[in-house]
């Protein structure tokens, strides 16, 4: 379809909101703990937090819960009662405060699950998940969402964007026919509006040069000696692939009993020592050096090259969470920079 | 009708159970629900995740035949948590199956040439579907060379197998044990399995080679079929890394911009060639 505009009032925009849950459908939204910020089921929309920065944890347990059961048992005499968990599936649910960073990687992680075999765990909650984002209005030292492919008031993957634009007052863009479904209900609360020039109300987003042909830089430099350098600092935490909205890594357990229990499917990351660890005790990525060069040419490497785009947004959640303090525009610059220095002649 | 579920197994019941050699075992499989049996077809190459209810899942290759209907088999070794508590089970027990997943050997490809097998230890399993496979489609193949080596005589798995393929005059199989763990009444090689392929010296000419190992002995054998004149196109193996999902998801067997379980686990040594060596 094509776009739609509209003007909306904050305060309609929290009438909105509030009478998306009393018609039914589950909102979650940004809610505040402590400092931290995380997306949560929101009944009364006064709960929700309106901070400029991007959330602590990404939005992806909206599509990819951080515990999942895939499915359950239980012993029934001589046979085993198996519930596949597909009849409890999924309520329509709306996801508002998403940053355009969030969305964009939101319909990369569904297209990833999707590739191949589809996990329709994941499929089936995409479709019933409608996005309303918001603009950034701000951007701090760890974005660089403007040269990973996206930008501040960059509409991609979410259904309505509204970017503040003065006045306590949203310009607003109905980008598919979900978004449009989702206002219908609400026709009072928002005038019709023409396109507008936002661009002026948008965060300014330092550029990170060093990522512009980054991706080509890495498919030589496997075997360089940046890695061991850039590595030495990494704990091993994970901490950085459980905040990332891209990083998709899982473990599948079994929890109980053989006679009743659960297989879980949990967030997993590359950067913990057992991931790639075989039964035998051989284990190809043996040290953090490995470990940390996987999540890199992960991203920014064997995603180009296998899906089109990396695995990464550059909402900066990761360099926020470090408990080290690697930041990853810096391990970025430094990175490139001294792959190039090995590869010049 | 089948579950939407991507990770819903099958349920198998345990029709057979082999002792191959100290803590390994072959289960045969067969399907409980004929639904389930008739939709099943998979080629040789490919694996599957076993499980058990409340212990979890292992991936392991199918170790039988595409051209044996019906069922399938599974040769492990009792290591971790599910292949102990899989090696409990008993003939009638129950056990989960999600498969087949990952690609196959290009058998199809391969009609009219001489196939050679190198096989090393618990890596026969993965090597003895294609040799079944051949071996039932014996006259659209030439020459069959199995050459199969393992730390000592007790750890040989298919030893019943073995005595077969030994005796049949449509092909050639060479074993051979580690020095050291030959018996009294061995009738095979002592040797390292690169150091017996050097000696036998296949020609390269029409031939394939299929080579399936430990890490050490896979880095050993390549060099000296290289040296015999193979090319890398002609040389092809089966990874094993790490996996949980088995669908290209969970991000365990990534190397270099492939996966393991679904763009593999048979690789040419050519493809090999391009991707970093973490497997």
């Amino acid at each position: 379809m094509s776009t739609h505009h509209g003007v909306l009032s904050h305060q309609n925009l929290l009438k909105l909101l509030s009478g998306i849950t009393a018609g039914g459908m589950e909102l979650y939204a940004p809610r505040k703990t402590g400092q931290k910020v995380f997306f949560d089921h929101i009944t009364d929309v006064r709960e929700i937090a309106f901070d400029p920065l991007p959330t602590t944890e990404s939005p992806k347990a909206l599509l990819f819960p951080r515990v999942e059961r895939l499915l359950s048992f239980a012993r029934d005499g001589e046979s085993m009662r198996v519930d596949d968990r597909c009849a409890d599936l999924m309520p329509r649910r709306v996801l508002f405060g998403t940053r355009p960073c969030d969305a964009v990687a939101l319909q990369r992680l569904a297209e990833f699950f999707a590739d191949g075999i589809e996990d329709m765990f994941v499929g089936k909650r995409r479709e019933q998940l409608v996005v309303i984002s918001l603009s950034c209005a701000v951007a701090d030292a760890d974005c660089f969402c403007t040269s990973a492919g996206s930008g501040p008031g960059d509409g991609t993957g979410s259904d309505i964007l509204l970017t503040a634009s003065g006045g306590e007052r949203y310009d607003m863009e109905v980008l598919t026919d979900r978004g449009r479904e989702v206002l219908a209900t609400f026709a009072g609360l928002w005038d019709e509006g023409s396109p507008a020039d936002t661009s002026g109300y948008l965060a300014v987003v330092e550029p990170l040069p060093a990522l512009a042909g980054f991706g080509a830089k890495l498919a030589g430099a496997f075997a360089s000696t940046v890695w061991k350098d850039a590595s030495l600092r990494c704990l091993g935490c994970g901490a950085c692939a459980y905040v990332c909205p891209l990083c998709s890594c899982f473990d599948i357990e079994d929890e109980g009993t053989p006679s009743k229990g659960s297989r879980l499917r949990c967030w997993d990351s590359c950067g913990f020592s057992l991931f790639t660890l075989h039964t035998s005790g051989h284990n190809p990525r043996p040290t953090q050096t490995e470990r940390w060069r996987q999540r890199v040419m992960h991203k920014f490497s064997y995603m180009p090259a296998r899906f089109g785009h990396a695995g990464c947004v550059g909402c900066g959640r990761c360099s926020r969470a470090c408990p080290a303090d690697m930041n990853l525009r810096e391990q970025i610059t430094m990175l490139d920079a001294g792959i190039a220095l090995q590869s010049a002649p | 009708m089948r579950s939407a579920n991507t990770y819903m197994p099958y349920p198998m019941r345990i029709d057979a159970i082999i002792d191959e050699a100290p803590g390994v075992r072959t289960f045969t499989l067969k399907f409980m629900n004929n639904a389930d049996a008739e939709e099943f077809s998979f080629k040789a190459g490919q694996f599957g995740e076993y499980s058990l209810f409340g212990e979890g899942e292992a991936t392991f290759c199918i170790a039988s035949s595409p051209t044996r209907q019906g069922y399938i088999e599974c040769t492990f070794r009792q290591a971790g948590r599910v292949t102990s508590a899989l090696a409990r089970q008993e003939v009638g027990s129950v056990l989960g199956f999600r498969g087949p997943y990952g690609n196959i050997f290009p058998l199809e490809e391969w009609y009219g040439r001489n196939i050679l097998f190198v096989a090393g230890g618990i890596a026969l399993p993965p090597l003895r579907s294609v040799i079944w496979n051949v071996l039932d489609l014996r006259d659209r193949f030439k020459d069959v060379t199995v050459l199969y080596g393992a730390r000592s005589v007790a750890d040989l798995v298919y030893k019943h197998e073995l005595k077969e393929w030994g005796t049949r005059s449509d092909m050639r199989l060479v074993t051979t044990v580690d020095p050291g763990g030959e018996t009294a009444e061995w009738q095979g090689k002592v040797g390292f399995v690169p150091t017996v392929l050097e000696t036998l010296a296949p020609g390269p000419e029409n031939t394939v080679a299929l080579v399936c190992g430990p890490p050490v002995m896979i880095k050993y054998t390549f060099p000296v079929l290289e040296q015999l004149g193979f090319t890398a196109d002609q040389i092809y193996t089966t990874l094993e890394n790490r996996m949980k999902c088995g669908v290209g998801k969970c991000g365990r067997c990534n190397v270099g911009p492939v996966y393991v379980c679904k763009d593999g686990p048979v690789f040419s040594y050519r493809e090999l060639q391009s991707l970093p060596a973490e497997y």
